[in-house]
C-alpha cells in the first residue's frame, strides 16, 4: 500500500512523458508545439511550491513540538523543492527562447518571484549553516521560514496578478482555463501535475528515512 | 512598560552618539558619491531607483544593528523582564520613526545634492511614510534572527534583501508615479492598499514569531 503512490508516480509522469508527446495540441500562434511544455513546465512548479508548503506546515510544527525531526524534515522539504525550481528554470528558459524570443526576461514578474524565492531559500540555508547550536539553528530558521513564505507568496501570486506579465493568467493575458487547454490537453496536464507532485513527495520521503537514519547513528 | 522600553530605545540611541552622527555621515556621504558619479545627469526612473537604493542600504545598516546590543546578559535581563510581545513593539516603533526620520533627511540632502523631480509631493510623503513603517517592520524581525544568528554583519543582507523584494517593488513603482507627477485621481489605490496591507501582515507576522526567537 505504501508504495502505491511511488508505483502510481512513475506511472503517471511515464504516460505525460509519452502521450503528451503524441496526443493532439491546439494549433495557436507562437506557440505552436511548444505548448507541450506545458505538461513539463508547469507541473514542476507546483511541486516546488508543495514542497515549500511543506517545509512551511514542518517548521510550524517544529516551532509547536520543539522536535528536531520536524526541523530536518522542513528542510528535507526546502532541499527537494529548491531541486525542482532548477527544471523549472531550465524548461522555462527553453520555452521562453522559442516564444519570447529571450531566454530571460526582467519584465515578467513571475520570473523575478522565482528568482527571489530562490534566493529566500538559499539564505534560508545559510542561515542554517551559520548556527552551531541544533535546537536554535532549527528554531530560528523556522521563524525565517514562515516569514520568508510568507513574503515569497506575496511575491510569486499577489504581485503578478497587479502588472503585465507574458504568462497567460495575469495582466490581460488569458488564462490556461479559459482555452487554451482544451480537453484533450487536461487529460495529460491534470495527471502530469499529480504525478510530479508524488514525485517531489517520494524524494522528501527519501531524504525524511536518510535524515532519521543519521539520527540514530549519531546518537549512538 | 510599554513606553517605557520606548524610551530606553531612545536613550540608548541619543547617548551613543557615534551611531546616529555615523549613519548621518553615511547617508549625506553615498548620495554625494552618487551626486559626483552621476554629475546630475539622471532621468526621471534613475532618479527614483537611486533614490529607493540608497534608503534600502541605510535601512538595512541602521536597522540591523538594533538587535546586536541585546546580547549576553542583556537578553537575559530582557527575557526575565519584559514580555516579547511589547519588546518587539517598541523595537519595531523606534525602527519606524528612525527610518522616517532618516528617509526624510536623505530625501533632503538627495533634492539638494542632485535634484529634487518629484511633482506629487503628498503622494511621494505617504510613500515614504508607508515605506519607513514597512522597512522599519521587517527589518526588525530579521535583525533579531541576525542577532541570533550572531554570524556577523553579512547575513542581515542575505537574509533580507530578498524578503524586501515584494515591498521594494510596489514601493518604487508607487513612488514613479510621485516622480511623474500623476495626479491623485489617477494614482493606483490597489498599489497604496497592498503597502498598507504589506505592513499590517509584517506587524502581525513579527508578533506572531518574535516569541519564538525570546527565549534562548
Amino acid at each position: 500500500m505504501k508504495r502505491a503512490y511511488k508505483i502510481s508516480s512513475v506511472l503517471l509522469i511515464l504516460y505525460t512523458l509519452v502521450w503528451g508527446l503524441l496526443n493532439t495540441v491546439p494549433r495557436l500562434d507562437i506557440l505552436n508545439e511548444t505548448i507541450r511544455n506545458v505538461y513539463y513546465h508547469v507541473p514542476v512548479w507546483f511541486a516546488m511550491l508543495f514542497m515549500m508548503a511543506l517545509s512551511l506546515i514542518q517548521s510550524l510544527r517544529y516551532l509547536q513540538n520543539n522536535s528536531l525531526f520536524n526541523d530536518a524534515k522542513a528542510t528535507n522539504a526546502a532541499i527537494v523543492g529548491l531541486f525542482f525550481s532548477i527544471p523549472g528554470l531550465l524548461t522555462g528558459s527553453l520555452w521562453a527562447k522559442f516564444t519570447w524570443g529571450t531566454w530571460w526576461t526582467f519584465q515578467d514578474p513571475k520570473l523575478n518571484g522565482v528568482a527571489i524565492s530562490i534566493l529566500i531559500y538559499l539564505a534560508y540555508f545559510i542561515l542554517r549553516l551559520s548556527v552551531e547550536d541544533e535546537q536554535k539553528k532549527a528554531r530560528i530558521s523556522a521563524v525565517y521560514n514562515v516569514f520568508a513564505f510568507v513574503m515569497m507568496n506575496v511575491f510569486i501570486m499577489i504581485l503578478p496578478r497587479l502588472t503585465d506579465s507574458l504568462h497567460p493568467g495575469n495582466g490581460g493575458n488569458p488564462a490556461f482555463g479559459k482555452y487554451d487547454l482544451d480537453d484533450n490537453m487536461r487529460l495529460v496536464f491534470y495527471p502530469a501535475v499529480v504525478g510530479w507532485v508524488l514525485l517531489s513527495f517520494w524524494m522528501y520521503e527519501i531524504k525524511n528515512r536518510i535524515s532519521q537514519l543519521e539520527y540514530q547513528l549519531y546518537e549512538n | 512598560m510599554l513606553l517605557q522600553l520606548i524610551k530606553k530605545e531612545f536613550q540608548l540611541e541619543f547617548r551613543q552618539k557615534s551611531s546616529l552622527a555615523g549613519v548621518l555621515v553615511y547617508v549625506i556621504g553615498t548620495i554625494f558619491v552618487s551626486a559626483l558619479c552621476f554629475k546630475a545627469k539622471v532621468d526621471k526612473p534613475t532618479w527614483n531607483a537611486l533614490f529607493w537604493v540608497i534608503t534600502l542600504f541605510t535601512s538595512v545598516n541602521i536597522c540591523g544593528k538594533s538587535f546586536l546590543k541585546e546580547s549576553g546578559g542583556q537578553a537575559l535581563f530582557n527575557y526575565l523582564h519584559y514580555s516579547p510581545l511589547h519588546f518587539i513593539f517598541a523595537k519595531i516603533l523606534f525602527n519606524m520613526i528612525l527610518m522616517l526620520v532618516l528617509s526624510l533627511v536623505t530625501f533632503f540632502f538627495y533634492a539638494f545634492f542632485i535634484r529634487n523631480e518629484v511633482e506629487n509631493m503628498s503622494l511621494f510623503l505617504l510613500v515614504l511614510l508607508l515605506a519607513s513603517t514597512g522597512l522599519g517592520g521587517i527589518l526588525s524581525l530579521m535583525s533579531a534572527i541576525a542577532a541570533k544568528a550572531s554570524a556577523g554583519f553579512g547575513i542581515m543582507s542575505i537574509l533580507s534583501f530578498p524578503v524586501l523584494m515584494p515591498l521594494i517593488l510596489v514601493i518604487i513603482r508607487l513612488s514613479k508615479m510621485a516622480v511623474d507627477g500623476i495626479e491623485w485621481a489617477g494614482v493606483s489605490t490597489q498599489l497604496l492598499m497592498i503597502l498598507g496591507a504589506l505592513n499590517l501582515l509584517t506587524l502581525a507576522l513579527s508578533f506572531l514569531l518574535f516569541p519564538y526567537l525570546w527565549r534562548d
